[in-house]
């Protein structure tokens, strides 16, 4: 990086910038879907792990959940820029070389896990004890109790966990541009930053906001269509015959049928 | 059948040692309710989670149909538990299963083939008076039809033992009488030993055959409801029957507290008292009721007549039990007096 600056000869021109940015978002999708599969394969276990560790749980050990305890609080209290320099003969290890995607999938996937794994522990935390009960004396094994009395009760709060998760994984994949990951963060920074472009830094940032909005805004819809009381007014808005797309008139139909609810509920 | 044998339950260790449970012995007989009152604090929830198996006995036995459950490993305690049904409190239902996939649950659990399993739902839901609410959500149900989808689910694995832990607890009078007389249609169908715990004694008359009050761990008072009630000085009886508040006795009238006894008492009992005595008979206050067939209950009279002993006698005849109330210190000046 030249860090050259000049606020006429290295600009792009205004037709180019799509071109720029489209592998870019192209990158950044690939790095944040593959952290955030490790992630999601890993924290939900290990989130349920330390949830039933803890007094009152499956598996009370007091010692075991001390010990993961306090290795996800390492976890989560670098800072992802450090934490990323940090382990880098670890990433070295692993994949081979300390730059590009490969290279980002791992600090942000250890940031990832380590961030979600709190967020399923307090999912869980928030899911009645007596479903637990109710699951052990219907004769539920351990792996039955956690997956139908646990984490499918605590289903639509670990979806918006996941969305906060996703988010905060588009964020850190621009920190990880830095080190030539690619994608939006990367762009962002040697063009925007270090070449003060501002039409490719204004570029990215509105990417970046679409991007997280659309994330928010899909994370939003599932956790209403999977929280019931929410899911019987959204089922009601689809089972509409086609009728005009616009979105006033089905809004319409929306309050009757949560008012019918409610009345048949009491 | 089921049988409690020496149960008891510390937690804690050394100084923080603390007896929940302290030697508990219970047996409920097939197309039994028994019911267990005590509370809070009196080891209640304790002994439900002991005898549904969730919590371990420090010693003592669990006992249903002659096998003694409570000694299995943790992998035949789960099978065992599957002989015990239990009822929770109102809130044991999953928020994001519907009525059908709730009662489904320890089906699913065992590994029911799909097919079997909703043949099975279907006609739980329907014994349970819910077979139009199979794809409703917790959410859209009343308290006492979700306690109704709680017993479908509890029947799921045809027990022989129903464990109701505060099952109507939170429930309004209506729907707690209709839970109650489901309870005992189904405790006649499927010949279920039913331990009921609670801590309301109204349900207690309304359900139990036989009752037990838990207080400190142990047992301190058990017996027939009929028959705790018919004993005037059963703690328990009167617990379960409370006196209210009677109307200020005449002057010059002794007042008397009568109870019904196990025999039957005519239902003129007052006027053929008054007949027998010939004197005024004043009713101050009563609450009577039959319960499975019986005439139970209490009356407080006051009595216009000097003739104590005849008071007493005459009410014996009618099939009451009498106390005069404040006797004891007119008995005591009385003797002083004969003196």
């Amino acid at each position: 990086m030249s860090g050259v600056a000049s606020d006429t000869g290295f600009n792009v021109p205004v037709a180019q910038i799509p071109a720029l940015l489209l592998p870019a978002l192209g990158d950044t999708l690939i790095m944040v879907g593959i952290v955030m599969t490790i992630v999601l394969l890993v924290g939900v276990p290990l989130g349920s792990l330390i949830h039933n560790l803890a007094p009152g749980g499956l598996f009370e050990n007091r010692a075991a959940h001390t010990v993961l305890s306090w290795v996800i609080s390492i976890g989560r209290s670098l800072p992802f820029l450090i934490l990323m320099a940090a382990i880098v003969p670890f990433t070295r290890f692993v994949t081979g070389t300390n730059i590009g995607i490969p290279a980002a999938v791992v600090p942000m996937s250890i940031a990832g896990i380590a961030f979600f794994t709190r967020i399923v522990e307090n999912s869980l935390r928030s899911v009645p004890v007596a479903l637990t009960r109710v699951a052990r004396s219907s004769g539920a094994s351990p792996i039955q109790i956690i997956r139908t009395a646990q984490l499918s009760e605590a289903v639509p709060s670990i979806i918006g966990g996941l969305t906060i998760n996703t988010i905060a994984m588009i964020e850190y994949s621009a920190i990880a541009g830095t080190i030539g990951a690619g994608g939006i963060g990367y762009v962002a920074v040697t063009y925007g930053y270090d070449r003060f472009d501002n039409g490719v830094m204004l570029a990215t940032i509105v990417v970046l906001v679409v991007l997280v909005a659309t994330v928010q805004l899909l994370g939003d819809r599932l956790v209403r269509a999977t929280t019931p009381h929410a899911a019987a007014a959204v089922l009601r808005l689809r089972r509409r015959p086609s009728g005009p797309s616009s979105s006033r008139p089905s809004r319409a139909t929306e309050s009757p049928a949560t008012e019918s609810t409610t009345r048949s509920a009491s | 059948m089921i049988r409690v044998d020496q149960l008891r339950k510390e937690f804690g260790h050394g100084a923080q040692r603390a007896v929940v449970l302290d030697g508990l012995d219970l047996s409920i007989e097939a197309r039994e309710i028994s019911a267990v009152v005590g509370p809070s604090g009196a080891g209640k929830s304790t002994l439900a989670q002991c005898v549904s198996l969730l919590e371990r006995p420090t010693s003592g036995s669990v006992i249903v149909n002659g096998d003694v459950l409570s000694e299995l490993g943790e992998r035949e305690l789960r099978v065992a538990r599957r002989r015990i049904g239990t009822i929770f409190q109102s809130d044991g239902l999953f928020s994001r299963r519907t009525a059908a996939a709730n009662v489904a649950l320890p089906l699913e659990y065992l590994g029911v083939t799909a097919a079997e399993s909703r043949r099975r739902v279907g006609e739980l839901l329907d014994r349970v008076g819910l077979a139009d609410k199979a794809v409703h959500y917790p959410h859209q149900l009343s308290g006492g039809q979700r306690q109704r989808v709680g017993i479908a689910r509890a029947l799921a694995l045809r027990p022989s033992v129903i464990l109701s832990d505060e099952a109507t607890s939170g429930l309004d009078p209506d729907a707690t009488t209709a839970i109650v007389e489901l309870l005992k249609e189904l405790r006649d169908d499927l010949d279920l030993s039913i331990l009921f715990i609670t801590h309301e004694m109204d349900t207690v008359l309304q359900i139990a055959d036989s009752v037990s009050r838990l207080d400190h761990g142990r047992i301190v008072e058990s017996g027939r409801v009929l028959e705790l009630l018919a004993q005037p000085n059963s703690s328990l009886g009167r617990a379960l029957q409370p006196r209210r508040g009677h109307e200020p006795a005449p002057t010059g009238a002794t007042v008397w507290e009568v109870t019904y006894g196990a025999d039957p008492v005519p239902a003129d009992w007052v006027g053929l008292l008054a007949a027998g005595l010939d004197t005024t008979v004043s009713l101050l206050g009563a609450s009577i009721e039959t319960l499975r067939g019986a005439t139970t209950g209490h009356a407080t009279i006051a009595v216009s007549t000097p003739r104590h002993d005849l008071v007493e006698v005459e009410l014996r005849l009618l099939g009451l039990d009498a106390t005069r109330v404040g006797s004891e210190d007119l008995l005591a000046l009385e003797s002083e007096v004969a003196r």
